[in-house]
């Protein structure tokens, strides 16, 4: 398995343990009362679906799709490393700046910044995955 | 890969930067009233990621990789899995044309008809492919 395999799978299970502690959270009694919690669920649906699942696909498809070319097999890792790096850094912007605004904080930028981030982690995904899956 | 999982994967690589296209207008218009149609994209945005992405990526990765047959064609009678293709697409389209208010209300509805024919025909296709591989 490729190092950026790990990386996106090991990202994967913490964004899938921490969004089955928060969906507790968002159940339980007294604690859901919080501001904070009473807003969070699309934050809550975005770790699951973007942190665990798209995450996981994108590592596992990094290192099982057909390879691009003996000199590239995985296509640019530099490429992929991009996708890693932006798909994180957009989500920790979201799971901070989502909350906030929702909550009256101007957090404009930081959504922002994690819109541009999540989609140009996407492109990357999409531009480095594109040429490998081809007819044998 | 056979012709078909590449057709279905990069389709749904198509739908992946679509939908993440979709999805940074819905964030940064929090954070920005950017357009007052934006929000209406939502639904196109959660079916062409939760259909058109992750359900076809499955769909193709499950034509290429569930074992195959000795004899005849190696991977059954593809006819159902192309109908299951074209349905699926068809479908997205059209539920998410018609949940963001750019084509007929109605469409949605043939749209979720013509996604559930689509399972049933890759169903149809699979079913005899899940065995053992010998």
């Amino acid at each position: 398995m490729p190092p950026l395999t790990r990386w996106f799978v090991k990202a994967a299970l913490v964004y899938f343990v921490t969004a089955l502690l928060l969906g507790i959270l968002l159940q339980a009694g007294t604690v859901r009362a919080l501001p904070v919690l009473q807003v969070s669920w699309p934050t809550y649906v975005h770790i699951l679906v973007v942190g665990w699942l798209t995450q996981l696909i994108f590592g596992v498809a990094y290192w099982l799709f057909p390879r691009d070319s003996a000199a590239r097999p995985r296509g640019s890792e530099r490429v992929g490393w991009a996708s890693f790096v932006l798909l994180n850094v957009g989500l920790l912007l979201r799971i901070i700046a989502e909350p906030g605004a929702a909550l009256g904080h101007n957090a404009a930028g930081l959504l922002v910044g994690s819109a541009v981030a999540q989609f140009l982690a996407g492109l990357a995904f999409v531009a480095n995955t594109w040429p490998r899956i081809k007819e044998r | 890969m056979p012709r078909l999982s590449v057709w279905m994967i990069r389709t749904a690589l198509l739908h992946l930067a679509i939908g993440f296209g979709l999805g940074a207008l819905l964030l940064a218009q929090r954070g920005m009233a950017l357009n007052g149609v934006i929000p209406r994209l939502r639904p196109a945005h959660v079916e062409l990621l939760l259909l058109g992405w992750t359900v076809q990526l499955a769909m193709g990765v499950a034509y290429w990789i569930l074992p195959r047959f000795r004899s005849g064609a190696e991977r059954g009678d593809e006819r159902p899995a192309w109908l299951a293709y074209g349905l699926l697409n068809a479908g997205v389209v059209s539920v998410a044309l018609g949940g963001a208010g750019l084509a007929w209300i109605g469409l949605q509805f043939w749209g979720r008809c013509a996604e559930a024919v689509a399972a049933g025909a890759f169903a149809w296709h699979a079913w005899p492919r899940v065995k053992p591989f010998a």
